[in-house]
């Protein structure tokens, strides 16, 4: 019992001594810590002196230069080509039309001016689309106009869309001189641009208007625009919804676009958005019916019907029905099993 | 909108203050509740259109015709510039200087102008390197009329090509380049950073003899120049200058000047936390500070001054004019002062002064102690306007390595004037008298200035009377972490932190001296009520 009582006793002052000595090493290490000041620590600012907010470096003025730099494009193409093809396909079952259009582009290989696709939008799905099924030359030199006021909030975000995606923050709202600049910057360095006219998502599954962004910068860049219709991204995962639901989809592309002898930058924003409106018509009916339709200006509108409240959300449903959407397989009824 | 330059007066949460320490900087703890700083005016913002500005500057001068119809076939034109001393540090291509008489040669071509020499205005400035005069000059120009012989250096000691232009009322001598003293037309370009540049002096200083520059580049003349950044009344070194502008004016050619005047965004990334405020510093910001001081402690100088010799500034112009000599100059003058100026109440007993790695005389070279003084007690003591920011008789606390090193082919003569003159004297006006002939007339040193690229013979004397005022105004100069012999040489006392170097002054000015702190970069004026 007594030795027993003595062992303990030396090993709880072994353990004193242990953290006597754990203690002091601590402090010693904490201590210059403790006094290191600026320019170690955060300066104090001076009384009566008032520091200027710090220059905005997210939103629009999100600098992206790092992600077209070598590095941040072989770690890109690795993830669109593997992870990200993987999804697409898996989710939305792409099928590619009307690349045959853009031949006369293709075959001058890396001669092939940079382009401007104009893709209407329903889901973020239509950007994953895009990138797999641009064609070479274009797709490895492929930048995306993102809303600088969605995708470029924090810096983990901006961060992630800039090098996935190669994502551009734009602001929807105003096209600025600066945005606009460096995009002609980047078309003059080769760099081809994917811009949704339509300025963000449907909120209700049909299109929106176009907005003149992308006409602009053709008309100011020389950039011809090719028009892309994106059919049954929005019924896979559409505005709102809180998970895809897999299904097919229809990327059809046009025939390039260039602004006409002295057309003014209006006119040809409805040109493009006449021509991805009947590459729509196209990719739930037919060439031919398409192409007359357009040629009646019959075309049906990607904007859907004039009329409000249930009866445009019944019309899109039958839409959809004509379209990839359409192909969706039907969930298995499970019926309850009542013995 | 840039803001405008302010002072501070230090209390118990301002931060430790960035000076310069040659190669170097260190952050200080200044007194609180007596000493101040001022902080610099921010950059204003560059012309949008720099070269539609000059282009209208020539084709819309002030009192004086347009450049074009003063450009006529067969006649005589020279273009002058100046030289690598400016500015400071040099500037991201395309230079200045380069725009601007790019588009002067536009108009000259345009009016079948066939002689046109573009002369490099040195005064007694070493000669430029074929690097500086293409950084300057641009590719295009250097290719085009260096190799046919007419683009060159001035040379001072090159009397048959210097031609007097006339005598002032006070006896003062005009000598200029002849080239330029037998044009039809002399167009100068100059780049203003400071006050003290421009105007007449730029042609009276940089095309002229020694013997026309030795008339106000004295000891006198620089101890009584009172003000050499503010009104020229109180600077006899500007009043002589101006009365042999009169000269050059009623007797010499036809004259063109055209000046420019730049912004104070003096450091590219990743070196613009020193002209940030220190309380406005970011992680980014201190991670670099600490980044940059600790691997300079532990470089060699050589690998340092070279660094800091190969950053080009993103200073941009903010204004130009062109015509007559007088009245560009005073636009001139509103443009500085409207970049440069922070108004101040009051003088102190205490001056501090970070000393930079560079100054006008040492452009891609090496900042030797008689620059460390030129600097310090030349420039930077002389940035005010109306009164000095020290009282007479108070302290001027410098902070630099102040190392025993000269640049043996920029400054062969700085080398003898410290070994020879310092140890007999440091008075500007003794030494004037004693010494400067031998060094002006040395065949050596004159041999050097002509054919290499050293600064004349006479030039560490000018350097030493530029800090001539500066010298004569301070009880006590100190200088913190300098070599302390080399510092004694010069005249001045050796301190080993900013704490011993107040316990130094408390002799001069007691023990609780009011201190002011000039934080550079970047320039600014102080206008002293």
């Amino acid at each position: 019992m007594s030795s027993g009582g003595s062992v303990s006793r030396s090993m709880v002052r072994r353990a004193a001594r242990l953290g006597g000595s754990a203690e002091r090493v601590v402090t010693r290490i904490a201590k210059p810590a403790r006094n290191l000041g600026f320019p170690y620590r955060k300066p104090t600012v001076p009384k009566g002196v008032e520091v200027p907010p710090a220059p905005a470096k997210l939103g629009a003025d999100y600098d992206t230069t790092w992600a077209r730099k070598a590095p941040a494009r072989a770690a890109r193409t690795v993830i669109t080509r593997g992870p990200l093809r993987v999804f697409t396909r898996l989710v939305a079952r792409p099928e590619v039309l009307g690349v045959d259009r853009l031949d006369d582009l293709i075959a001058r290989g890396d001669d092939a001016p940079p382009v401007i696709f104009t893709p209407n939008h329903h889901s973020h799905l239509d950007t994953l689309l895009m990138v797999e099924a641009v064609p070479e030359p274009w797709r490895s030199k492929l930048i995306i106009a993102a809303a600088a006021d969605y995708f470029f909030t924090t810096r983990t975000k901006s961060a992630a869309a800039a090098l996935t995606l190669n994502a551009l923050p734009i602001d929807r709202e105003v096209t600025g001189r600066k945005s606009s600049d460096m995009i002609r910057d980047l078309i003059d360095d080769g760099w081809s641009l994917v811009i949704y006219p339509e300025g963000g998502r449907s909120p209700d599954g049909w299109g929106q208007e176009f907005k003149g962004g992308a006409a602009y910068l053709s008309a100011r860049t020389g950039a011809p625009v090719v028009p892309v219709f994106i059919d049954g991204s929005g019924a896979i995962y559409g505005k709102g919804m809180k998970r895809p639901k897999p299904g097919h989809t229809k990327v059809v592309f046009g025939a390039a676009l260039r602004p006409a002898e002295g057309e003014n930058t209006r006119r040809y924003n409805a040109r493009i958005e006449a021509a991805v409106t009947a590459l729509g018509d196209e990719a739930l009916t037919d060439f031919w019916t398409a192409r007359q339709r357009a040629a009646r200006g019959s075309s049906p509108k990607l904007t859907g019907p004039e009329y409000n409240g249930w009866r445009r959300q019944w019309a899109i449903a039958e839409q959809r029905k004509l379209g990839a959407a359409a192909k969706r397989r039907r969930q298995r009824r499970r019926w309850p099993d009542l013995g | 909108m840039p803001r405008p330059g302010f002072v501070l007066e230090v209390d118990r949460s301002t931060p430790p203050l960035l000076f310069w320490r040659g190669e170097n900087f260190s952050l200080e703890k200044l007194p609180a509740g007596r000493s101040r700083v001022i902080y610099p005016p921010e950059p204003l913002p560059a012309i949008d259109d720099i070269d539609g500005a000059i282009v209208h500057a020539l084709l819309n001068p002030i009192d004086s015709d347009p450049l074009p119809a003063q450009l006529f076939p067969g006649m005589k034109l020279t273009i002058a510039f100046d030289d690598v001393s400016l500015p400071l540090p040099k500037m991201q291509s395309p230079d200045t200087r380069q725009r601007v008489i790019e588009a002067v040669l536009d108009m000259a071509a345009a009016a079948g102008v066939d002689d046109v020499h573009i002369i490099a205005a040195l005064g007694l400035h070493r000669r430029m390197h074929e690097y500086e005069l293409r950084h300057a000059l641009g590719d295009r120009i250097y290719d085009a009329f260096h190799p046919r012989g007419m683009l060159y250096q001035h040379d001072a000691e090159d009397h048959d090509n210097l031609a007097v232009i006339g005598t002032t009322d006070h006896g003062e001598v005009l000598e200029i380049n002849k080239r330029a003293a037998d044009s039809d037309l002399v167009v100068y370009v100059n780049i203003n950073s400071v006050p003290m540049d421009g105007g007449w002096k730029s042609i009276t200083t940089g095309l002229a003899s020694y013997r026309c520059l030795s008339v106000h580049h004295n000891g006198e003349t620089l101890q009584n120049t009172r003000s050499l950044m503010g009104h020229r009344k109180h600077s006899a070194l500007h009043t002589s200058i101006w009365r042999l502008g009169q000269v050059l004016r009623d007797h010499g050619p036809k004259l063109f000047q055209i000046e420019t005047t730049l912004n104070t965004d003096m450091f590219p990334k990743p070196f613009d936390f020193i002209s940030k405020r220190e309380w406005e510093w970011n992680a980014k910001d201190r991670a670099t500070y600490l980044a940059t001081t600790k691997s300079l402690n532990r470089m060699p100088v050589r690998a340092a001054r070279k660094i800091f010799h190969s950053i080009e500034s993103p200073h941009q112009m903010t204004s130009i004019q062109a015509g007559e000599t007088s009245a560009v100059h005073e636009r001139t003058l509103e443009h500085v002062y409207r970049q440069q100026l922070v108004p101040v109440e009051g003088q102190t007993d205490i001056l501090t002064l970070g000393i930079p790695f560079v100054c006008p005389y040492n452009p891609d070279g090496i900042m030797n102690p008689i620059l460390v003084m030129c600097m310090g007690l030349g420039y930077l003591f002389n940035m005010y306007r109306n009164k000095p920011l020290v009282r007479e008789g108070g302290v001027i606390i410098m902070t630099h390595p102040t190392y025993r090193e000269f640049h043996p082919v920029h400054h062969p003569s700085y080398i003898d004037f410290f070994e020879q003159v310092l140890p007999d004297t440091t008075d500007p006006v003794v030494m004037g008298h004693k010494w400067e002939k031998q060094y002006a007339e040395d065949e050596w040193y004159r041999h050097l200035y002509r054919t290499g690229n050293a600064y004349h013979g006479v030039h560490p004397f000018y350097a030493w009377y530029w800090g001539a005022h500066g010298q004569q105004h301070a009880g006590k100069i100190i200088i913190v972490g300098g070599d302390p012999p080399t510092v004694r040489r010069l005249g001045f006392t050796p301190a080993s932190t900013m704490d011993d170097a107040f316990e130094i002054a408390s002799d001069v000015v007691g023990r609780a001296p009011t201190i002011t702190h000039l934080h550079v970069p970047a320039l600014l004026v102080a206008d002293v009520t």
